[in-house]
């Protein structure tokens, strides 16, 4: 089957087999391997990435169902530098394996275009779809706190530990 | 705060400095092993048993071969012909790769089907017809230890139980005397759960045999490469691949936490039919596989005593374990201890006489235990020994705090010999728990916590001050499989003064790259950016045991450490050279030497460096490298004081942690930043089984939840906002005195956390609950108490 699709800016066309889920066309096909696996059963959140500009779990729908959609993954966040978030998860420690992570940065994107100041509250429960077995999550929080204060134009709180 | 020796831009010990890996990984370039794409490379998927005990009576392919895609089908007996299909497990047992008749423990490997693409080989999975003979599992451990009951393991030819052995640690007899006559004597029955490690990246492999050859490459999710290249060497020895035509890569690794020790029957498989087929062959197992058939932790029954007298002085100890290791013995632990570290189990306190000891058990549960994120059973040594003194305390009706103050080991009594025979290096536990207290309030929080019950409102203020055990180990001591567990570093500086660092162990995210940099940059003064560490290929690191039990620093880090001193002292014979002074004459800081009295005339190790291949002394070696394999002459005892505050919903049963503040000590910190991170993922992973987590089996050896569906793992909302902080005892044996970190909030947070209940829930006269403490378990135990 055929489908057009619009990926980090791109347009690609594909012939494929309509069961193929699209986390398999964007790793398999596009060879876009920032975007992970780790659950069947749509719970981990690492295969998160943005259809038209909403975070889904790239496991839980066909790659067919994303045609003539555009897909946003890891790999087209930036285009130089970093975004805010990648910046943020680096200054703020707010990974250790980074096998959630671009998970993690995908969802938190579409949280702060929804949410530009969410409370500490809000981005827990925002991510709560996603799940991070290395960090603990107190330094995720930091880091999407760090890229909504610099997405805002404010100067974004210390990255020092703190350390009682 | 900690002082720092070098510039920050040297980057040495002390400074936060930010990870060097980060950039792949916030970019999406990581580069995990199911992200290796080979040309001709095939998929394997496998097919699992739906029963926990059954005998296969028929395994039918044939429609599984018409399946478009589908190359082959392999069982046991198509194993069984080049003797693949046994292999020796961690613990020196064995374990089946494929069975050929009787299957032991439910999603069991049964067969594996090898197709051109992964759907395909999904497809050809559902197609393979077994036809089974179901038996009636043994599932409880006590019955299985039951003379009456079948014995499992038939294909040990002598077996005539299902006892795998007896552990004892100790003065028997002495502690029994002491028992008799003590003034008080509490006891507690309690169960360790079987947990899972749920690493997010799921175990899987590339094997890639090259024919023409005779090569085998294999990229896999491994903790320990060099280890496992021997274990392979092992098996497939008698098919004529030997070690040094084997190579084991361990790309980036999604997290391990222990669970990635162990070799599967998945890598088996792969690498045998890529050595049939000749093509790669990829197996990444999925999340339900990970759950149901990878190496469970934990699953301790323990019956724990303490006698003390009635002015709160800890006597003695008792403990009795049964371990419950499934359906062989594969767990991760060193060979000489089959509990591994639980004879650490006397804790944090000044008393010389205890009993240990531990039977382990074959059941129909999948085989391995690993240990999760702690050094070898510590986790459940500590939740023991916490709990009871809890109790202890509860008896008495002493303040926990206030007890474990009067029982203490002393900070001038290190090294302090343990009754178990350990030799604790140093600590300072009376300062650690101080600061958790003030740090926390706790003297308000206890006033809060009467008015609370005055009210009839549940609040509980829970303690564990643990000493852990890490950095395995010293050679006397430790071994697996025969080879000792020393670890390596080789650092060569090339001739700019940039330098390449390998090492035997194997980051799954604790931040190596950066840590081990900035200690060879502390002991070199070569900026730690300009340091590039590698880590996870046989055929470059130099041979180690790994990373798992909190061993990198202390065993690898030492290493480093070590090696980086070698240089130091080529680096004065050079300088001593360029000039034209003695050796004596040379005074050294991180980074350069310079003459004694006049600083003007000096070298840096730049300088020193171009010199070691452009200009060094006569007869001198060119170059400018080292390696060392440290064995450290004991293990290393970081400590720490954690306090969790918690509410409690009468009605439902729901616990809230209001707070939680952890101090630990590990020693001199290397990275603050990446200490604390450890300590964060750590804590979370110890509310985890506290509160959460839990493999359940029914009688028939059904896993009850074996999906992140009904596996709760924490998420941001269930883990509360961590509060973190140290003292410093530095290990006085480390050469740069470090102790290790990454498990002490694993193992000190679950006992804090069940405390911390238990005292919410005491004025009740609830004085014990089995974590995973859950609303249902207090809703119940309230429930049964009269309270609502
Ligand atoms: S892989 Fe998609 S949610 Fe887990
Ligand atoms: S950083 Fe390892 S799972 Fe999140």
């Amino acid at each position: 089957m055929k489908i057009n699709v619009t990926v980090n800016g791109t347009a690609h066309e594909a012939d494929i087999e309509p069961r193929t889920l699209l986390v398999h066309f964007i790793r398999e096909n596009l060879n876009l391997t920032g975007t992970h696996i780790g659950c069947d059963t749509s719970h981990c959140g690492a295969c998160t990435i943005l259809l038209d500009g909403q975070s889904v779990k790239s496991c839980t729908i066909l790659a067919v169902q994303a045609n003539d959609k555009t897909i946003q993954t890891i790999e087209g966040m930036a285009a130089n530098g970093l975004h805010p978030l990648q910046e943020g998860f680096h200054e703020n420690h707010g990974l250790h394996c980074g096998y959630c992570t671009p998970g993690m940065i995908m969802r938190a994107s579409e949280l702060l275009a929804n949410n530009p100041n969410p409370t500490e509250d809000e981005i827990r429960w925002g991510i709560s779809g996603n799940l991070c077995r290395c960090t603990g999550y107190n330094n995720i929080v930091k880091s999407i706190q760090y890229a909504s204060a610099k997405m805002r134009g404010e100067t974004p709180a210390s990255t020092e530990p703190q350390f009682v | 705060m900690i002082q720092c020796k070098t510039s920050k831009a040297i980057g040495g010990m002390g400074h936060s400095m930010k990870r060097k890996e980060d950039a792949r990984f916030i970019q999406g370039k990581g580069h995990y092993v199911d992200d290796i794409k080979l040309e001709g490379m095939l998929y394997m998927d496998i097919v699992r048993s739906p029963y926990a005990y059954a005998k296969i009576k028929n395994i039918d392919i044939s429609e599984a071969m018409k399946v478009p895609g589908v190359a082959a089908v392999v069982t046991g007996k198509d194993l069984e012909k080049y003797n693949l299909h046994w292999m020796p497990t961690l613990m020196s047992d064995t374990q089946m790769v494929l069975p050929t008749d009787t299957v032991m423990y439910q999603s069991q490997e049964v067969a594996a089907v090898i197709a051109t693409s992964r759907y395909a080989a999904r497809d050809g999975r559902e197609a393979v017809k077994v036809e089974y003979e179901p038996m009636k599992p043994l599932m409880d451990p006590y019955k299985a230890m039951d003379p009456s009951s079948p014995v499992l393991r038939t294909d040990k030819k002598d077996k005539k139980d299902n006892h795998i052995w007896h552990w004892e640690v100790g003065d028997k007899n002495k502690t029994e005397e002491v028992f008799k006559n003590a003034e008080v004597v509490v006891e507690q029955d309690m169960y360790i759960p079987r947990i899972h490690v749920a690493s997010i990246e799921t175990c899987g492999c590339v094997a890639d045999y090259d024919k023409i050859n005779n090569h085998l490459t294999m990229y896999m999710t491994t903790q320990a490469p060099h280890a496992i290249r021997t274990v392979i060497a092992l098996v497939a020895g008698h098919v004529g691949l030997t070690e040094e035509k084997i190579r084991v890569v361990s790309p980036d690794i999604g997290g391990g936490f222990g669970g990635k020790v162990p070799v599967y029957p998945g890598y088996v498989i792969a690498i045998a039919v890529s050595f049939l087929v000749g093509k790669p062959v990829k197996w990444i197992e999925d999340r339900s596989e990970n759950l149901q058939a990878d190496s469970f932790a934990r699953d301790y029954h323990i019956k724990v005593e303490m006698a003390g007298t009635k002015a709160g002085k800890i006597q003695a100890t008792r403990f009795k374990v049964l371990a419950d290791h499934g359906y062989t013995d594969a767990a991760a632990n060193p060979s000489k201890f089959p509990t591994g570290m639980f004879s650490i189990g006397t804790g944090s306190y000044d008393y010389d006489t205890t009993f240990m000891e531990a039977d382990a058990v074959y059941t129909n549960k999948p085989p391995g235990g690993v240990a999760y994120r702690c050094s070898f059973r510590v986790t459940e040594a500590v939740h023991a020994i916490e709990r009871i003194t809890d109790r202890f305390a509860l008896e008495l009706g002493r303040d926990p705090a206030d007890l474990r103050f009067q029982n203490f080991i002393k900070k001038e009594d290190f090294p302090w010999k343990s009754p178990t025979g350990w030799s604790y290096d140093s600590g300072d536990y009376h300062a650690g728990l101080k600061k958790a207290m003030e740090a926390i309030d706790y003297e308000g929080l206890r006033k809060e916590q009467i008015q609370k019950r005055a009210e009839g409102k549940l609040m509980g203020i829970g303690i564990s001050t643990f000493t852990e055990i890490v950095g395995a180990g010293p050679s006397k001591d430790f071994d697996i499989l025969g080879i000792k567990m020393f670890d390596s570093a080789e650092i060569r500086v090339h001739p700019t003064g940039k330098a390449i660092a390998r090492f035997g162990t194997k980051s799954q995210g604790q931040g190596h790259e950066t840590t081990y940099a900035q200690i060879v940059a502390e002991v070199l003064g070569i900026p730690a950016e300009n340091i590039q560490v590698e880590e996870g290929d046989t055929d470059t690191a130099p041979y180690g045991l790994g990373t798992y039990a909190s061993r990198s620093t202390p065993t690898a880090g030492a290493a480093a450490a070590v090696a980086a001193k070698k240089l130091v002292d080529k680096a004065r014979k050079i300088a001593a050279h360029l000039l034209e002074v003695s050796e004596d004459d040379l005074e050294w800081e991180p980074g350069k030497f310079w003459v004694k009295g006049a600083p003007e005339k000096s070298k840096s190790i730049q300088e020193i460096v171009f010199a070691a291949y452009t200009n060094f002394p006569q007869g001198l070696e060119a170059g400018f490298e080292a390696t060392h394999y440290y064995d450290p002459p004991n293990l290393t005892f970081p400590s720490g004081a954690y306090i969790c505050v918690v509410d409690i919903d009468k009605e439902t049963g729901h616990i809230t942690v209001r707070r939680f503040v952890a101090i630990d000590d590990c020693g001199h910190i290397i990275n603050p930043m990446i200490v604390q991170g450890q300590v964060h993922g750590g804590l979370t992973q110890g509310i985890a089984p506290a509160m959460y987590e839990e493999l359940i089996y029914d009688e028939e050896g059904n896993m009850l939840n074996g999906t992140f569906m009904d596996y709760l793992v924490p998420t941001a909302v269930e883990s509360p906002s961590w509060e973190t902080g140290h003292t410093v005892t530095p290990s006085p044996h480390h050469p740069i005195g470090a102790k290790g970190v990454g498990e002490s909030p694993t193992v000190g947070a679950p006992p804090a956390i069940a405390n911390a209940i238990v005292d919410a829930l005491s004025p009740y006269g609830i004085k014990h609950l089995d974590i995973p403490i859950t609303p249902f378990k207090v809703w119940k135990a309230l429930k049964e108490k009269g309270v609502i």
